[in-house]
């Protein structure tokens, strides 16, 4: 089996006066699906084209499949990836896209045709092979820029962001199609997204990353319970946790039993672990409510004027804008972090 | 069916009122005036002319109907003349196009200073045809030329004035020399509408940079390519006028005596008016097809 292996990995853009990566680690596992998520600019395209061999490394060393590739073509890395736009070839039908790659290799044209078959009826494209990819709609051609990887059966798969260019509810349907094929076929695979909801699904091992560099790894549910640092709180979790202002959050975790919260720590606390509590110690002014459904968000600011808060409530029983609700929180769900390294402070076990 | 297209036209142009009733026509006026005194009028007098038969001192004129074509299409030296414009034109619009190509494909691939190489590489494209001809012919000048000296260096003798197929290569160059600015814009800036993803994505599908370029780039290009075929064909026949007479004069013997070039000796030096006119009807006619071929093309796009 493949896994892949970033040892230091650098990247300074000639003429930049900063590392767009300052020296970056990774492990990433045989067969799992390791998702690079992170704010445009933040780094994770850079480091996944250095993976796939269309970036140089600046410094460092990449191994797939215990085989270092720093300074072997593309094509001879044993991976394949998925464009953000599918960069399918748009003068080559169906078939032509996905056998263009096997024949390459030089593979025989009758084998050829088999592994595009069987890709294809995998995909469900069986029907369009002999279609030019503008005759597609956007899911058909995210599909063929999948089958176009899966045929040549690499070592891993690179994902450059796959889903932003199809509508809200494709997207999510094209998540699940991906995460089931990625499983079955067993493959290493690094996907990179800005979104981070696409992230928390897909992800075997989640890699938060923020100006280049690695801000937590872990376990998508990990990061979630026990986000490392503001930054990773505030980027993983929809909406995104509540930070509270320094007396409001110190009163609220000195309630709670935790002696260290006074004056130096920042408290933090998601939206889904607020409820409503009459006479609870914070107090809300409403000013809008969204109802999603099952839940609700309910948008407000703490009497203390300086903390805006979110809630996300479920039931029906909601205020309007304007009315004042009390809300409570279990002192288990409260999150502190150092005020000025805005890491995580690891005591918050009352 | 005519009424529902003139709707449509109707509803998909963005339709522009003139208060006054004659203004649109005022405005249009200068560019009217210009086709009928530099086109419509020379071409009516082509058409005109070459159906006429004249003396050499303009005395007698009589109508001879279609005799100039009949005589024209009977004639050797015409058909040379056609069999020599079409390996030039060939010749031409390959050469450019190749040079300009592969211009196009490296500084496509440059990232410092690329404005530099564009502009550099431009610049030919401002230089007059009848410039660009005597600026080649001082090279390849078989006494002072230094080309034809370094040619004689390396063991050619060079000389276009007795050697036809030098003197071919000559305007060749020269007229080519201009073009491949004009294809180097045309090219690079299709180059630059391609995708980077795509290559990349060949690149990890194993293909090399010359297979890249094969099986990718250059059918993308294929629009590009054709309109540019067009385009230098229609060059090289119709304003390569100035590069042949300022260097080769049409000569050795025929060797260089295109059709335009043919046109204009027939009627100023051979004061053969009526077969003049005859040929550049001709030529109006090829000129006619191009661009038609041109717009039925371009306007589908080719498809790939």
């Amino acid at each position: 089996m493949s896994d892949i292996r970033l040892r230091n990995v650098r990247k300074v853009y000639p003429g930049a006066a900063e590392a767009t990566i300052p020296g970056l680690s990774l492990d990433i596992g045989a067969g799992e699906l390791c998702v690079l998520v992170g704010p445009s600019g933040c780094g994770k395209s850079t480091l996944l084209r250095m993976v796939a061999g269309l970036e140089e490394v600046t410094d460092g060393e990449i191994n797939i499949a215990g085989r270092q590739v720093n300074d072997l073509e593309p094509a001879r890395r044993d991976i394949s990836m998925v464009f953000q736009n599918y960069a399918l070839y748009p003068h080559m039908t169906v078939h032509g896209n996905m056998a263009y790659g096997l024949k390459n290799r030089g593979m025989p044209k009758a084998e050829i045709a088999e592994k595009v078959g069987t890709a294809a009826r995998m995909l469900g494209l069986a029907d369009y092979l002999d279609r030019k990819p503008r005759q597609l709609s956007g899911g058909q051609r995210q599909r063929v820029a999948m089958g176009r990887a899966i045929v040549r059966e690499p070592a891993a798969f690179l994902f450059d962001e796959p889903l932003s260019n199809l509508d809200a509810k494709l997207r999510v349907k094209t998540r699940v199609e991906i995460r089931d094929l990625q499983q079955r076929l067993g493959t290493t695979s690094i996907y990179v997204t800005h979104d981070q909801q696409e992230a928390m699904t897909l992800a075997d091992t989640l890699v938060v990353m923020n100006a280049g560099r690695v801000e937590q790894i872990g376990p998508p549910m990990e990061i979630y319970a026990r986000p490392a640092s503001l930054f990773v709180a505030g980027f993983i979790g929809s909406p995104p946790m509540n930070v509270l202002a320094p007396g409001t959050g110190a009163a609220l975790a000195t309630a709670a039993g935790i002696e260290r919260a006074a004056g130096h720590a920042v408290v933090g606390v998601r939206p889904e672990d607020l409820r409503a509590q009459p006479g609870g110690p914070l107090a809300v002014t409403v000013r809008v409510v969204e109802r999603l459904g099952a839940t609700a968000n309910v948008h407000g600011v703490l009497d203390d004027g300086a903390s805006e808060v979110i809630a996300s409530l479920s039931g029906t029983d909601l205020p309007g804008p304007g009315e004042v609700m009390h809300l409570g929180v279990n002192p288990a769900d409260l999150h502190l972090f150092d005020h000025a390294s805005g890491q995580r402070l690891e005591c918050a076990g009352a | 069916m005519a009424r529902l297209v003139a709707l449509e036209v109707h509803v998909l142009t963005k339709k522009v009122t003139f208060s006054h009733r004659w203004l649109p026509y005022l405005l249009v006026a200068p560019q009217i005036a210009i086709t009928l005194v530099f086109f419509i009028w020379p071409a009516s007098q082509a058409l005109y002319q070459s159906v006429l038969r004249q003396d050499a001192f303009g005395l007698k004129t009589e109508y001879v109907g279609l005799a100039n074509f009949a005589k024209l299409f009977n004639d050797p030296l015409y058909l040379q003349s056609f069999y020599t414009t079409i390996t030039f034109s060939a010749l031409v619009a390959g050469v450019s196009m190749a040079v300009a190509l592969v211009l196009a494909v490296m500084a496509d691939r440059v990232v410092r200073q690329a404005t530099t190489y564009r502009t550099l590489l431009i610049w030919p494209y401002a230089v007059a045809p009848a410039v660009a001809g005597v600026l080649w012919w001082f090279l390849f000048n078989p006494t002072i030329g230094i080309a034809a000296y370094a040619l004689d260096a390396l063991g050619y003798d060079w000389n276009h004035y007795v050697d036809g197929g030098d003197a071919m290569t000559l305007i060749v160059v020269a007229a080519s020399w201009r073009q491949v600015s004009y294809n180097f814009l045309f090219f690079l800036a299709g180059l630059q509408a391609i995708p980077k993803s795509l290559t990349e994505a060949a690149a990890i599908d194993g293909a090399g940079p010359l297979k890249r370029f094969v099986t990718i780039q250059l059918p993308l290009l294929s629009p590009t390519v054709f309109f540019l075929l067009v385009v230098n064909v229609v060059y090289a026949f119709f304003e390569t006028f100035g590069v042949v007479h300022a260097t080769t004069d049409g000569g050795p013997g025929q060797a260089t005596t295109i059709l335009v070039y043919k046109v204009w000796r027939d009627a100023f030096q051979g004061l053969n008016l009526g077969s003049s006119a005859a040929q550049s009807v001709v030529l109006m006619a090829i000129v006619i097809a191009l661009t038609a071929i041109q717009f039925r093309f371009i306007e589908r796009k080719v498809e790939y």
